[in-house]
């Protein structure tokens, strides 16, 4: 295992690398590693942590033993009676939100800074235009919260504060309100959601652009491509490693989503997402084992991004 | 060659250009203008707020009759200067959370609920003021704390020969994507069985340990890339790893350094959820504050939109002056996935 970046000069004891390392050993122990393993845990037990989720079920009614927390989790939103009342029940539960965030936030999110990546490269004011796309990822959910609900804002009078309803307004069209009405809600905030990270997709996607050699682009363009051609056919694919990374991480990101949807409609009105539902359920409800269940089924989505990211930091290191 | 290339290439390209140019200014008018909208909003009174938009700031004579300038005859400037003020503002900072504002009241005699009209009503528990300095307590330490022990872990992992190196740090590396949500229950029970909910280092240490392992990852690769030859002759002229550490690594780390010391700082500073599960309302946030101020009843928009804009304040500061740090520690942060 020795590896090429140490030069045998500086071999030392068994000791000294466990010195340095030990305070983060612990901490993350501590904060991390312990207490995930202890949300398994308590997430087949029931509220308070004192006996087996089995002894929750009820009498008459569907359990799965100690995977009570986890029926729960995962079925309590969808109403079974039917095909048709699954599929509208689904589609506001918090897992039908997850798909909308993952497929409405993620694609946004690429295909927006992709393309503006692409218009300003090399323009005069290109540093200017990044960094107002970019400006978002500075604040906070909270913050970017109160500017989208100012925007989003359902006037109770004639008058229309908000912006959108002014427009729609003058247009003839009635006020909406944007935050209440389901399904439109979710994707009022998906839209938030893709104003704050779109500068983070486009800076990694333009530094990715700019490390395409110029003569590539010269020379089809010498053969009569255009830029349209040049775009699909060349820059993208070369890219595509970037894109990937950008798109595992803009997923990461959505699967843990909470800020947004608690500040801006604290999940109501069918706007619940797994996180907002674990937090839910271990304030407002003081039910533990049921908010362990919900954390334990986000990292089990996320666990094959883990993986993609062991991997990829594997090959990395084989190419040093 | 490449001359030529541009002039025949040009004739086709300029509606091509004219349209990325359209894209591009539509995209950056709809980036902007919500936080102009919030910017705006946060300077007016609030009779005008929640009669007329915020686009309509620079018409001096529409809204209500009472927040019309006494003399109609006044010059366009005059007029302007009473549709815009600062109260709301200081009603933000002090918690205000009366029918006038702050400074009315105070200069009419009547001291508002609880304050004292000087400046300790800007230490008033509701008040964006003490949560200012609430939100600095939490992420100074929450900040210098990780990125302290990541140094030295970050130094055993590229310069030091041990077993098990690499399998910690792959483990390491899938620690990274973690979710918070996952240890927030087991954490609070903990913090709870020694009392520390409620205080500033359980969400020191809740950040600290977040924090590591992206710290030490960032601070690894950073290392690791440094030449070999440095070490090589300073073991050679007979210094030991502490030495190489404290003369060497730390300053060529350090624009690394700076580039994750902004981006944990922001991170712990828009941080709403660790805030809120292990400090809550006992020790207020900038961000718990807001959301509180949007759930709860009795804060209007004036001091809505004044509170949020405060709360960015020093983030857009941060991002303005040293984007070229805040850049690169997004990005890396990014590729760790």
């Amino acid at each position: 295992m020795a590896k090429p970046t140490v030069a045998p000069v500086m071999r030392q004891g068994k000791f000294v690398p466990w010195l340095y390392l030990l305070p983060a050993i612990i901490v993350m122990s501590i904060f991390i590693l312990y207490p995930m393993i202890n949300t398994v845990n308590l997430s087949f037990q029931n509220a308070s942590g004192t006996a087996s989720a089995e002894t929750t079920c009820r009498e008459g009614q569907a359990c799965w033993g100690a995977f009570e927390n986890y029926r729960y989790a995962l079925t309590n939103e969808l109403n079974t009676s039917s095909a048709k009342a699954f599929w509208n029940s689904f589609w506001v539960s918090s897992y039908g939100n997850m798909v909308k965030w993952l497929v409405g936030m993620v694609s946004g999110t690429v295909i927006i800074g992709l393309l503006f990546a692409v218009w300003v490269d090399g323009i005069k004011s290109e540093a200017l235009a990044k960094s107002i796309i970019f400006m978002p990822m500075a604040i906070s959910f909270v913050g970017a919260g109160v500017i989208w609900k100012f925007v989003y804002n359902y006037g109770t009078s004639q008058v229309q504060t908000g912006i959108l309803n002014a427009i729609i307004s003058a247009f003839g069209g009635d006020p909406v309100a944007f935050l209440s009405k389901v399904p439109l809600n979710t994707f009022m905030l998906i839209i938030v959601g893709t104003w704050m990270w779109t500068g983070f997709c486009m800076t990694l996607l333009s530094a990715a652009i700019k490390s395409i050699p110029e003569e590539i682009i010269e020379a089809s363009r010498i053969d009569g491509a255009t830029d349209y051609k040049i775009f699909t056919k060349i820059q993208v694919p070369i890219i595509m490693p970037t894109i990937i990374v950008v798109i595992t991480t803009m997923v990461i990101n959505v699967l843990k989503l909470f800020d947004i949807v608690y500040v801006m409609t604290g999940g109501n009105y069918g706007t619940n997402v797994l996180a907002t539902r674990m937090y839910t359920e271990m304030y407002a409800n003081s039910q533990y084992g049921r908010g362990t269940a919900i954390a334990v089924i986000l990292i089990l989505f996320i666990v094959p991004f883990i993986i993609m990211n062991i991997r990829r930091f594997i090959k990395e290191e084989a190419m040093r | 060659m490449i001359s030529l290339t541009r002039g025949k290439a040009n004739k086709n390209f300029d509606l091509t250009r004219l349209l990325t140019t359209i894209g591009i200014i539509i995209i950056l008018v709809l980036w902007l203008i919500p936080t102009i909208g919030l910017l705006v909003t946060s300077f007016r009174p609030l009779p005008l707020i929640n009669t007329t938009g915020w686009w309509t700031a620079l018409n001096v004579n529409n809204g209500p009759a009472a927040a019309q300038h006494p003399d109609p005859n006044a010059s366009y400037v005059e007029k302007l200067s009473t549709r815009f003020t600062i109260d709301n503002y200081v009603d933000a900072l002090t918690g205000y959370r009366g029918t006038k504002s702050y400074l009315t009241d105070c200069r009419s005699g009547t001291k508002p609920l609880g304050m004292n009209c000087n400046l300790s009503d800007l230490l008033n528990p509701r008040g964006m003021g003490r949560a200012f300095l609430n939100s600095i307590a939490v992420t100074l330490p929450s900040t210098i704390l990780p990125i302290a022990i990541a140094l030295f872990a970050a130094y055993a992992f590229s310069w030091m020969n041990f077993k098990g190196r690499y399998a910690v740090f792959a483990v390491l590396v899938g620690l990274q994507v973690v979710p918070i949500q996952m240890t927030l229950v087991p954490v609070l029970r903990m913090f709870a069985g020694m009392g520390l909910n409620g205080t500033f280092p359980a969400v020191w240490l809740f950040h600290t340990g977040f924090g590591l392992p992206y710290a030490i990852y960032l601070l690894r690769n950073t290392m690791s890339s440094l030449p070999k030859d440095l070490f090589e002759s300073a073991y050679l002229d007979g210094a030991n790893h502490w030495k190489v550490f404290t003369t060497i690594i730390l300053p060529l780390t350090t624009p690394a350094i700076a580039s994750l010391a902004i981006y944990q700082f922001l991170w712990v500073w828009n941080d709403l959820l660790v805030s809120l599960v292990f400090l809550g309302g006992s020790k207020p946030v900038m961000t718990y504050q807001i959301s509180n101020m949007v759930t709860s009843l009795g804060a209007g928009w004036h001091l809505l939109t004044a509170a949020a804009f405060l709360s960015m304040l020093l983030p857009m500061i941060v991002f303005f002056a040293l984007q070229r740090y805040f850049v690169r520690g997004m990005m890396a942060g990014a590729v760790k996935g």
